[in-house]
């Protein structure tokens, strides 16, 4: 059963340089119970699908395309159904160790609120469902009359995603949930998003820019390139044998430990992702690309098939049309 | 308890402070001061004194021991509001009790003055800083430049020339009228002769503080946690009044502390202006005539004052955020 | 089929131009980059109205001012006006209208354009040092230094600076040089807290603790690194500073204590009240300095507002 679905989703930020296409044309489906991770550097678009699923951002923002949450057209939703829809339906995992949470607030209140706001139980119900919530992400109830500023990074998160599970929502999407934690917390926390995902069949867009994180937690993984996918298919898979330069390029950044591929030779990606508003002709990643031909410069790839239950956007991939037959 | 950590910790370098201030006006109003004290009092009152008359007022008044322990005894005498007598103004009159009377007239005129101009400035600010570039918005923000850029007793001269000179609306200055009226009559006239003074001190200091929450308010819009609350389907404006303003005011309570001083220091001016029989007045007199024992109670009052007003604003930022309460 | 990357060519092609890589010194270097950063600065500061419009007004006043240096003396004479108009309002001849001895309001403000400003920027600058000399020193020497350095500044910070500055005024005279000085002393405290906190931020970066490694003495660390950070910020507050200065000056001139041979606009407003031109309805005595006291502070806060905006850049979205 499909979650989430998204066609040719296109995010395009107003600013006062001209407009930022910050998403140019993504799609995917989230099925129940399925963990899609989606890969990039800062800036490839990845947070702002986030944010479109919950239409959280300003009104001056272009969304276009589809998108659609359990069946419900999102883009469509009128203030008072949106409302009710966001975090019933998905909800976000931010990264709490920075200032995700009111500093101001105890933060069982800010968990409760999540779930008074949907009126779906008195004061009192809140308050033990907020106990029940902490105690299942791992932290005693009674910390739930806590400020933020008493609680460590880990725990802090923790709470973000208690807070994410108020309301038994469909999809939750973890926006770099451990980036800014210390290794050991990392997992932790990403063994409680494990068990969490397992036990209550939650379907989850895992969004980071750490690609050996993704490959334990996700089922299927997507990376985002540009402002758009540039390969997908079976997380392990595409984390393994990477068809597109850029995942190779990637993985290689991220080698998991006792993974001797790159033992002795560390490699790195050199150069930076393109500004949104110069992407560069043809394929966008042609400039950094180790693998890069002349046809490289005129030609938009497409997903194209690259090997069973994976596709990818480069010429090299075996799906890809013949060079001849391709206009610029 | 955190907050009764906090606090003291607060009481206790507002006494620090305190003392280094009274040292500074030890050095200014003993050592540094020009002139002899005594024979400008005894010229002041026009009387004649013999020599040993005028060492015996020297030794009242203290001024014969060597300075160390003069030291200690100004200090004892500041903080027991022990001001001396008046050199020059009125000569020979106890300088406190030239002030209590005062005192009042100023006090209400300050502090109304005072809490409206936070409150309109804050509330506008909210208003302004969430409707971002509306018409109050920037009506606000212009019209806030202006008021920040203009001296207050420009803006009293200019309240007075309208509303005084032009359109007889109010008196031009003083406190009540030269026959004071009695009963409710006389509190309707004090009021009429306070309003324009009060209403200059109000909007003197308004822009400023609708710059300050405004910015502090679009500071905090961009956090994070207001994402959140909008993500969890929080309506707009509780995400505004619970989590937004909130947060906001922290940043905008320091700012209004700092601007005590400010307030007091236009005072001075926008009494002179109005003419109105106050604390500030009070001082100018004293600064035409020279007369530095008066001078020395203004400065010494005036800063306590603005300490008192600190130590308020500290209690307010207690209240409002848990994190300087920690235990 | 597939040919061999042809890398660098269609990189370097793609990218941004580059500068050849020519052999240039370090000074050069540094030269080079502070002229992109300035050339970047104004650019950035074209596009805000405010700014332009702030500045606009500032050159215009500075150019009254350097006017008044060479011109308008002859105006300023009493004996040539005895027998003009007195009180007279604006009219072809004196555009700004006469005060009580005859003199055109107009000459007047003029040449108080030049007092109040020259106050206020002189003012402003020993302010701005001081307050970056301390804030510098609390922020950067060891937490006793800054404990004590703190003290002190929090008292001038609560103190109301009209009140110690009319005791000055009044202990130390009326001259010129003397409310310059007295200004400065009193208003330093808000630069020392703004620049301890940046020292405080930019002592932490990994290249300052680098060249200490290396041996780099205090007043080298001070100069070649910190500094530079700070300029901008300290640039901008210094605009602002003087905004202040001028209202402050303003202040003391109208209780009496300017210097009667240099009359600023403060000490205009000052004479006009104390001749009774409001009860006697001389509006234009009053105005004129009053309007130009707003609009140059007004300058200068639209121009310090501009510049904290691109210094300081706040990214909001939504």
């Amino acid at each position: 059963m499909t979650v989430l679905r998204a066609e040719d989703l296109r995010v395009t930020y107003s600013t006062k340089g001209g407009d930022v296409p910050a998403v140019r044309g993504v799609s995917f489906e989230i099925d129940k119970g399925e963990v899609l991770g989606l890969a990039g550097e800062s800036g490839c678009g990845k947070s702002t699908i986030a944010g479109a699923i919950l239409r959280l951002h300003s009104p001056n923002t272009k969304i276009e395309g589809t998108l659609e949450l359990e069946g419900e057209d999102v883009l469509s939703l009128k203030p008072g159904r949106l409302r009710a829809v966001r975090w019933t339906g998905a909800s976000i995992v931010f990264q709490g160790a920075l200032h995700a949470l009111n500093p101001v607030q105890k933060i069982g209140d800010q968990i409760e609120e999540a779930i008074q706001v949907h009126g779906m139980a008195t004061q009192k119900e809140a308050a033990v469902r907020a106990g029940a919530l902490l105690e299942q992400v791992g932290l005693p109830p009674r910390r739930k009359d806590d400020y933020p500023h008493e609680l460590s990074g880990g725990q802090k998160q923790r709470v973000m995603i208690a807070m994410a599970l108020a309301c038994s929502p469909t999809l939750v999407m973890a926006d770099e949930p451990t980036t800014a934690l210390d290794v050991m917390v990392q997992a932790q926390v990403l063994q409680l998003l494990r068990s969490l995902q397992h036990d209550l069949g939650l379907a989850m867009l895992f969004i980071t820019h750490d690609l050996s994180v993704l490959v334990d937690v996700s089922d299927r993984l997507a990376i985002m390139y540009a402002g758009k996918i540039v390969e997908e298919g079976k997380a392990s898979e595409v984390f393994h044998a990477p068809q597109h330069p850029y995942t190779a390029a990637l993985a290689a950044a991220f080698p998991e430990i006792g993974d001797t591929r790159f033992r002795h030779r560390p490699a790195g990606l050199g150069g930076d992702p393109p500004d949104p508003q110069h992407i560069p002709s043809g394929c966008p990643f042609h400039p950094r690309c180790e693998r890069a031909i002349d046809a490289c410069q005129t030609v938009v790839p497409e997903l194209w098939d690259a090997g069973p239950g994976r596709r990818a956007a480069c010429v090299h991939v075996a799906g890809a049309p013949s060079l001849e037959s391709v206009g610029s | 308890m955190g907050t009764a950590k906090y606090l003291l910790g607060k009481l206790g370098q507002l006494f620090i402070t305190l003392l280094l201030v009274l040292s500074l006006a030890f050095l200014l109003f003993r050592v540094w001061q020009p002139g002899d004290p005594v024979t400008t009092f005894a010229k002041a009152t026009g009387a004649h004194y013999t020599a040993e008359q005028l060492d015996q007022i020297r030794h009242e008044w203290g001024l014969d021991v060597p300075l160390p322990q003069q030291y200690v005894t100004y200090m004892k005498q500041m903080l027991t509001f022990n001001f001396g007598v008046s050199t020059i103004l009125s000569p020979g009159t106890d300088v406190s009790s030239m002030f209590w009377s005062r005192m009042a007239k100023s006090a209400i005129l300050i502090t109304t003055a005072t809490l409206a101009s936070v409150a309109i400035g804050v509330l506008l600010g909210i208003y302004g800083g969430w409707k971002r570039q509306g018409a109050v918005d920037q009506g606000s923000m212009g019209t806030s430049m202006v008021l920040y850029a203009m001296p207050e007793f420009v803006l009293g001269m200019i309240f007075i020339l309208i509303f005084a000179v032009g359109l007889h609306w109010f008196p031009v200055n003083r406190y009540e009228s030269a026959i004071p009226a009695t009963g409710f009559a006389h509190w309707t006239d004090v009021i009429n002769h306070m309003a324009l003074p009060w209403l200059t001190l109000t909007l003197a200091y308004v822009g400023e503080f609708y710059l300050v929450m405004r910015s502090s308010l679009l500071d905090v819009l961009g956090e994070e946690y207001i994402a959140l609350a909008r993500a969890k389907g929080v309506r707009e404006k509780y995400v505004l009044r619970k989590h937004a303003v909130p947060n906001a005011l922290l940043p905008t309570i320091t700012l209004v502390a700092l601007s005590f001083g400010f307030i007091l220091s236009g005072v001075i001016t926008v009494e002179l202006v109005f003419s109105y029989p106050g604390v500030g007045k009070l001082s100018v007199e004293a600064l035409d005539a020279r007369d530095f024992a008066v001078l020395q109670a203004t400065f010494v009052i005036s800063v306590i004052a603005v300490l008192l007003a600190n130590f308020i604003a500290d209690l307010t930022y207690a209240y409002l955020d848990p994190r300087v309460r920690r235990a | 089929m597939k040919t061999e990357p042809a890398i660098a060519a269609t990189e370097t092609e793609i990218r941004a131009p580059v500068l050849p890589p020519k052999k240039l010194t370090p000074r050069q270097l540094k030269r080079a980059r502070r002229r992109r950063a300035l050339s970047r600065f104004w650019a950035a500061f074209r596009q805000s109205k405010m700014g332009m419009a702030g500045l606009a007004i500032l050159i215009f006043f500075v150019g009254v001012a350097i006017f008044s240096m060479f011109a308008n003396k002859g105006a300023l004479d009493p004996t040539v006006t005895t027998n003009g108009p007195r009180l007279a309002g604006p009219s072809l001849k004196y555009p700004l209208g006469t005060q009580v001895d005859g003199i055109s309001v107009l000459s007047l403000t003029i040449e108080g354009a030049r007092i109040s400003l020259f106050v206020g920027l002189a003012a402003a600058i020993i302010s701005m040092a001081l307050g970056t000399i301390i804030g510098m020193w609390a922020g950067y020497k060891s937490a006793v230094h800054d404990a004590i350095l703190m003290r002190i500044t929090d008292v001038f910070l609560v103190l109301p600076w009209l009140a110690l500055a009319i005791v000055l005024a009044a202990m130390f005279g009326q001259n010129f040089w003397i409310i310059i000085v007295i200004i400065g002393v009193t208003s330093w405290a808000g630069t020392a807290r703004l620049v301890r906190a940046q020292v405080l931020s930019v002592k932490e970066r990994n290249y300052i603790e680098r060249s200490r490694a290396l041996g780099a003495s205090d007043a080298h660390v001070v100069i070649k690194h910190i500094t530079p950070n700070l300029m901008p910020v300290i640039f901008a507050n210094t605009i602002l500073t003087i905004a202040i200065a001028i209202l402050s000056e303003s202040q003391l001139s109208f209780l009496g204590l300017g210097d009667p041979q240099s009359k600023s606009w403060g000490t205009m407003i000052d004479e006009a009240f104390h001749a009774g031109a409001l009860t006697l309805h001389a509006w234009w005595w009053l105005m004129a300095p009053s309007i130009c006291i707003v609009l140059v502070v007004l300058g200068f806060t639209m121009v310090g507002f501009a510049m904290d905006e691109i210094v300081n850049p706040r990214i909001r979205e939504r």
